[in-house]
């Protein structure tokens, strides 16, 4: 998976990967379905065991968790912990829930293995609470494991933000 | 109720309420009470003259010097709405320089960071070496040779020091050297950058977090050194810290980090609050971690007891320190890494928020892990915790709406040794500000009155 601006080359426009494209397509609009609709425990259920979900600080969109802070840098563990905390009612920022709906495009599969997929695609993700709507910007990076009958599972998961700063967004306590 | 005054010179309007400035804060030490006037965090009025009067005079945090590691290297900053470049000159000096172009005014430097042999003004293409000399004017034919002949610098801060690593600048006259300013909050600041030492010192790490919280910047100057709001604010952070201990079968730690624990008002408005807590990869390990990690911070304890004898090796090791540098700068070596934080007033009902972690050059990567994952774990905008700090934060903004309720409360602990869940801290943070906002050199007790003696560095380190 290339991060951080690195512009990874489409694979060909064959008839096989535009199918494909479509079914990843599919695939993204209905987990942006399940985070819109704060289904949470079905979208956890998306991950593999050795998932990462990694939201890189705005100034540093190429930020790799080994050695930089992040926003967010879930193993499988923490991500259920994250979920976890936003079905409690003492999430503050998150009680009562805000507002979502996220709107992806320009899916583009960047590399096609037998039982992986990368694909990068733009989003745009408005939180709306308390007066406020703040859009959230950006890149998705994703590594889909491929399952039988065109199903996936999310192996990566990252959200570079082209934002060069939080504003009335204050915190990223929403999936992004 | 307060009489509102007539005809004062600094009366202010909040809403429909007059309030002059020395009644900003009502303080009986006798009763145990200590209220501080809503206006405060809602007048246009006193951001004003908080510029002047606090930002114009203070000392405030600029950069680390690992930040600018190489000759060349610079970072942007705004500091006190300045723009300013954070630099390492050719000639190895550490410098900050004004990033306005003496020709009409244009950032010579429009990069957040790189590394330059000169900067050259895009507008008409003035240039400037690293240490700020004008070093070209192109057709300069076209000035005086009197013109010519001047030596010209970029403009620096009236005043720019350092202390351990840290470089600030003040933009007031005949203003403390950085070391009185500091004062006694350098023996907090001392313990954290002596603890790293036999590491190779602390060093910025990547990825700035950069995030505004829509309320008055001094709530979360009250927010950085309060314990009290962790059982509800932070519930969920607790939570899963306890649902992860129990998953690895590991145990509870022995030590309470609220009974054992002290809050501190220190000299010219610096303010602290003192925990005994695990997770402290300098050095007190969590229960969670690998034994091979816990045997490693167990030899650093050692180590730093033997450098630094027993007493301050061990407040190193096992104290976490909450430090707030008056007025708006926090340095927090804590269970969950060490991180500085600085905040400006963007207007009365919002901040803009910079947040830098430090880890050890050289600090053995399984620790180096644990600490990165303290951090990302409760710290910053995706954190467990920061979010809900930031929710708090807004709720009392929101709350301000209302100036009917004209007082907030800030008397916990005025009458006993106060902890960490005590409010001292924030008192001490309000008698400074009040004292320079009516024009004072600052206040001549930060502490309250019936509190006894402490000594900053002493907290008893419990079995």
């Amino acid at each position: 998976m290339s991060v951080g601006g690195a512009v990874a080359a489409g694979v060909p426009a064959s008839h096989e990967n535009l199918l494909l494209r479509l079914a990843v397509e599919h695939f993204l609009y209905e987990e942006a379905a399940l985070l819109d609709n704060w289904r949470l425990d079905e979208w956890f259920a998306l991950f593999t065991k050795d998932a990462r979900y990694l939201v890189p600080t705005t100034d540093l969109p190429e930020g790799d968790p080994a050695h930089d802070m992040m926003f967010v840098d879930d193993d499988y563990e923490r991500l259920k912990g994250r979920v976890n905390r936003l079905k409690s009612r003492y999430a503050h920022r998150e009680y009562p829930s805000s507002r979502t709906r996220r709107l992806i495009t320009n899916a583009r599969l960047t590399r096609v293995d037998s039982d992986e997929v990368d694909v990068e695609a733009s989003f745009a993700v408005y939180r709306s609470r308390n007066e406020m709507i703040a859009p959230y910007v950006g890149l998705y990076r994703y590594t889909l494991a491929r399952g039988t009958g065109g199903t996936f599972l999310i192996r990566r998961r990252r959200a570079e933000l082209d934002l060069e700063r939080l504003t009335d967004h204050g915190a990223v306590s929403i999936i992004l | 109720m307060i009489t509102p005054t007539q005809n004062n010179e600094y009366c202010l309007i909040a809403e429909s309420t007059l309030v002059d400035l020395a009644n900003l804060i009502v303080e009986d030490a006798a009763a145990g009470l200590f209220r501080v006037h809503r206006s405060a965090m809602t007048s246009a009025k006193i951001m004003e003259l908080e510029q002047e009067r606090i930002f114009g005079r203070s000392w405030l945090y600029v950069g680390h010097d690992s930040e600018v590691p190489e000759p060349g290297d610079y970072r942007r900053r705004t500091v006190g709405g300045r723009p300013l470049i954070f630099l390492r000159s050719r000639d190895q000096q550490i410098r900050v320089l004004i990033n306005s172009c003496l020709h009409r005014g244009a950032l010579v430097c429009r990069t957040d960071s790189g590394n330059a042999n000169a900067f050259q003004c895009f507008y008409h293409g003035w240039s400037y070496d690293t240490t700020g000399k004008l070093i070209g004017v192109p057709d300069p034919d076209g000035y005086s040779n009197n013109f010519n002949k001047l030596e010209q610098f970029l403009v620096t801060p009236p005043n720019v020091d350092s202390y351990r690593g840290m470089y600030f600048v003040n933009f007031g006259y005949k203003v403390p050297s950085l070391a009185n300013y500091l004062d006694d909050a350098r023996e907090l600041i001392d313990l954290t950058m002596d603890s790293a030492e036999p590491l190779g010192g602390w060093k910025v790490v990547r990825g700035t977090a950069k995030f505004r919280i829509r309320a008055n910047w001094k709530l979360l100057a009250e927010n950085s050194t309060d314990n009290y709001h962790f059982r509800t604010v932070h519930r969920t952070y607790s939570d899963y810290l306890t649902d992860r201990r129990e998953r690895l079968g590991a145990a509870a730690p022995s030590v309470n980090r609220i009974t054992n624990s002290q809050s501190l008002a220190l000299n010219n408005g610096h303010v602290a609050m003192l925990t005994q807590s695990v997770g402290r990869t300098i050095a007190n390990p969590s229960p969670v971690w690998s034994k091979e990690a816990a045997a490693e911070t167990a030899r650093l304890r050692e180590q730093l007891a033997t450098i630094y004898g027993e007493e301050r090796g061990h407040q190193m090791s096992d104290i976490s320190r909450f430090l707030i540098i008056f007025p708006n700068h926090a340095f927090h070596d804590t269970q969950s890494g060490f991180r500085m934080r600085q905040w400006w007033p963007l207007s009365p009902g919002e901040m803009e928020v910079n947040q830098w972690e430090f880890v050890p050059r050289r600090e053995r990567e399984d620790l180096a892990a644990y600490r990165l994952e303290g951090a990302v774990t409760f710290q910053g905008p995706g954190g467990f915790g920061t979010p809900d700090d930031i929710e708090a934060l807004e709720s009392c903004q929101v709350g301000f709406g209302a100036p009917e309720v004209e007082w907030s409360d800030i008397s916990r602990g005025m009458q006993r040794l106060p902890r960490s869940d005590d409010e001292l801290a924030a008192r001490g943070f309000w008698r400074q500000w009040h004292a320079l906002i009516q024009g004072l050199d600052g206040a001549k007790r930060t502490g309250d009155l019936a509190a006894p003696e402490l000594s900053v560095h002493k907290m008893e380190v419990r079995a």
